[in-house]
């Protein structure tokens, strides 16, 4: 039985270490002035008028997101457990009368309302900005590209924690994260990329490979959201749209979902079960 | 009252505890005493219920084995070493008090108890080791708990810090806690236990009385006597007159002692006329890995 208490004792510990961690500030100061500056500058090709619109901002703040949140929401979730255990800090908290499962959602709770204050900041700076300019379509798009980038950052996060209850090392749960990382954002893609063209696989391959990884899903999604069709990802889009339709987004919100509860939950089994601590560490 | 019954527990191939039961009655202070991989740490975290184990071990009632978040709030526990997150002595008491369910107005109380009052705004880094201590003791006091668990509590305490701490656990127990420790320092379990229990090799190899153990264990100590140079040779002549086992050791030399009979070759030196510059009283093992450094 999970004692929400416990859990929200431990989030507000967690989210407070959050905001005095140096580097989890400068990332929301970085990721806001980009977000601002994004705003004010992106407008239509071809005009010197300042007519800004929201989907304009929404889709490039996409590609910002797509590199920037992965990275904060793995690191920091590969980080958090994994350097508790090697400092000796996550032993003494497992001997106060907390459950493991406890302890990790309280973790994973504190970090994600962290990540999503910066998330919420970023995007709250550019559409407050783009609101103070007068523009007021069209909000509804940006909107969904907020909560997708939520989505998307909790994902990232889950996938963090997993890591984090593996890895017995900080340096390994980094590493791994920023292999991860690399895979999910370049890697994956190329990867992709180069063996559909050199196996010739069929496009309902491509995209089913495509929108496994998280990232695309959030890609996909944000697009559809922004421009209602996948033209701009070539045939693969095409197809997409085709075959589903107005079930897609859905479908992907779905997918992105799986991608923060399946992970979590892996996370909570291999932590609860793993063996609390080594012969080494229990010599006395 | 602690009951363990064919308490096991392995790593792999290696038996760390090896069938070991105990029985502790409320009240009581037992020390565990044993080398390093005895399996002392392991039989304290087995209490704690944050590691698995083989056989059947409560606290007052309570299986550890099923009902470990119970039986841990039923214990206080101080580590060797206690890692605090990077918050103030009164934020650490906040949490770890939300954590065990008790008033958070209860961190006064305690702070008073281990004397930190004055360092309640301090952020926890900034404590020395022996108030980290103390603060490890506080959290574990916080919810009043019946069983206090101490793993090593002074083994990285200055002497003065020892002592406090000491006499701290010493008043707890008087006031009805039980307590149960590990620990290498034989004066340490003299001064708390009223029964000792010997591990090795993970196995309970001795049950008996604190003032027992070096007797039944062969155990001696060794007083270290530094003398200016030129009473050197006169020094090892008396000692050795008293029938005293003795190493000479550069300026100074160690007089092999037992524990009640400390003072005594201070006495004779003192009444030869020979000055004592200082004087340091160490375990056995321990004056032999000086003596190597040496």
């Amino acid at each position: 039985m999970i004692d929400l208490a416990t859990v929200q004792a431990i989030t507000a510990k967690e989210l407070r270490d959050a905001l005095r961690n140096r580097w989890f500030v400068v990332f929301t100061v970085a990721f806001a002035g980009i977000a601002l500056a994004l705003s004010t500058m992106v407008r239509p090709t071809g005009t010197f008028t300042h007519a800004l619109s929201y989907t304009r901002t929404a889709a490039s703040l996409v590609n910002l997101v797509l590199l920037f949140v992965p990275l904060i929401g793995l690191t920091l979730g590969s980080a958090n457990l994994a350097s508790d255990r090697e400092t000796g800090a996550l032993t003494y908290l497992l001997s106060q009368p907390v459950s493991r499962v406890e302890v990790l959602l309280g973790k994973y709770f504190g970090l994600a309302g962290a990540l999503l204050a910066t998330l919420t900041l970023g995007f709250g700076a550019a559409g407050l900005a783009l609101a103070l300019q007068g523009v007021a379509q069209e909000t509804g798009s940006y909107l969904m590209t907020v909560l997708l980038a939520y989505l998307l950052a909790l994902a990232m996060l889950s996938l963090g924690f997993l890591l984090s209850s593996v890895a017995k090392k900080t340096t390994t749960a980094l590493g791994g994260a920023l292999f991860l990382w690399l895979f999910l954002v370049f890697i994956g893609d190329l990867g992709i990329m180069g063996t559909s063209v050199t196996m010739k696989f069929p496009i309902e391959g491509v995209f089913f490979v495509t929108a496994i990884n998280p990232l695309q899903m959030f890609k996909i999604a944000s697009i559809l959201s922004i421009q209602a069709n996948l033209e701009v990802l070539g045939p693969a889009g095409l197809y997409a749209t085709d075959q589903f339709g107005a079930l897609l987004l859905p479908l992907l919100l779905v997918g992105l979902l799986l991608w923060i509860v399946l992970p979590l939950l892996a996370a909570a089994t291999t932590f609860s079960r793993q063996e609390k601590f080594t012969y080494r560490e229990a010599r006395s | 009252m602690i009951t363990a019954t064919n308490l096991t527990k392995r790593y792999g191939r290696v038996t760390a505890l090896d069938n070991v039961s105990f029985t502790i009655t409320a009240g009581e202070a037992v020390a565990l005493w044993g080398a390093n991989g005895a399996g002392k740490t392991t039989t304290l975290r087995c209490l704690l219920g944050v590691q698995g184990f083989e056989g059947h071990l409560t606290i007052n009632g309570i299986d550890v084995h099923t009902q470990g978040k119970a039986a841990r709030a039923a214990i206080g526990y101080v580590p060797q070493e206690t890692v605090f997150y990077d918050m103030s002595v009164l934020e650490t008491l906040h949490f770890y008090a939300r954590l065990k369910k008790t008033d958070s107005g209860r961190a006064n109380a305690v702070l008073e108890q281990v004397a930190l009052v004055e360092h309640c705004a301090k952020r926890v880094n900034m404590l020395s080791g022996g108030m980290k201590q103390r603060l490890a003791l506080a959290v574990a006091l916080l919810a009043d708990p019946p069983v206090l668990v101490l793993d090593e509590p002074t083994a990285n305490l200055d002497v003065k810090a020892q002592r406090d701490f000491i006499h701290t656990i010493q008043q707890l127990n008087q006031s009805g806690k039980t307590i149960v420790f590990s620990s290498h320092r034989l004066d340490e379990v003299i001064a708390l236990g009223s029964r000792v229990l010997v591990l090795s090799d993970g196995r309970l190899s001795l049950e008996c009385p604190p003032h027992e153990l070096a007797t039944k264990l062969g155990l001696h100590r060794w007083l270290r006597i530094w003398v200016p140079a030129h009473h050197k040779e006169n020094t090892l002549k008396v000692l050795e007159s008293q029938g005293y086992a003795i190493m000479p050791n550069g300026r100074s030399v160690y007089v092999q002692v037992n524990l009640g009979g400390k003072i005594a070759p201070l006495r004779s030196l003192e009444l030869a006329n020979i000055p004592i510059e200082d004087f340091d009283l160490l375990d056995g093992d321990l004056a032999l890995k000086e003596e190597n450094h040496d």
